[in-house]
């Protein structure tokens, strides 16, 4: 479900993902405060390539350094991070 | 049971590390069992140059909580520390301890042993290889998932 409220988010990027990003975060103002509408405004953003990455295969959402599924509501100051599959120690 | 996480850039001194533990141990413990992880200079046939570590900090540190967790609910365990390194590492440098204190050397030993086969598959850690010209992240191996899932089986 998403909300109809925005809200400032911070997003960062790790390993494979903040090279194919170019960036390691940045401040995103979502017009629609959930995980969908941050994608949609990332998609005005970035390249295709980094979209790409960012929808591969095993790729994951965390909110607030807690792993999501699907679409989550956010609220102001939420951290959202794309991580790539980790490769252990 | 103390449990030590840290997670730094910084080398380590094994003998500090041991010797800190100790002093808090008292006499309680009859087993100290410590693995120290070191940089190879090769992977399969491929020369190596160094790793580049990346982390989420406070998350990472998480996923290593975890771990110890589960350790010390399978095991009678008394003192943890594990501490990981992070960013630029060349061959031959250390990468991890794990220092695990016990009353008896059974559980030491198996909970070293568990506690790295876990940070291997589980811990929240991105991995870089750098083999001549060319850098390529690098994925947990199958070796490595069968090891921790051999731990799994052993809980059925």
């Amino acid at each position: 479900m998403s909300s109809a409220t925005s809200a400032v988010v911070a997003v960062r990027f790790f390993g494979s993902l903040r090279e194919a990003v170019g960036l390691d975060a940045l401040a995103l103002d979502v017009e629609d405060a959930c995980i969908s509408g941050v994608r949609a405004r990332l998609a005005s953003v970035l390249c295709a390539d980094a979209l790409r990455a960012l929808s591969g295969q095993g790729v994951r959402v965390c909110v607030n350094q807690t792993i999501i599924r699907g679409n989550v509501e956010l609220r102001p100051g939420d951290e959202v991070a794309f991580l790539p599959p980790v490769t252990g120690g | 049971m103390h449990a030590e996480i840290r997670v730094e850039t910084d080398d380590f001194d094994v003998a500090g590390e041991w010797a800190a533990m100790r002093a808090r141990l008292g006499g309680r413990a009859g087993a100290v069992v410590a693995f120290a992880g070191i940089v190879r200079d090769h992977a399969g046939t491929d020369r190596v140059n160094g790793l580049f570590l990346e982390h989420y900090p406070g998350m990472t540190e998480a996923s290593i909580e975890k771990i110890l967790v589960k350790a010390s609910d399978r095991w009678e365990l008394i003192d943890t520390v594990v501490i990981h390194r992070v960013g630029e590492l060349r061959p031959r440098d250390q990468i991890v301890l794990v220092l695990v204190a016990a009353a008896h050397r059974g559980d030491a030993f198996a909970a070293c042993e568990f506690i790295m086969d876990y940070l291997k598959t589980d811990a929240v850690f991105w991995k870089k290889e750098r083999r001549g010209g060319e850098d390529a992240w690098i994925a947990a191996t199958g070796r490595d998932r069968e090891r921790r899932n051999g731990w799994e089986t052993d809980d059925r």
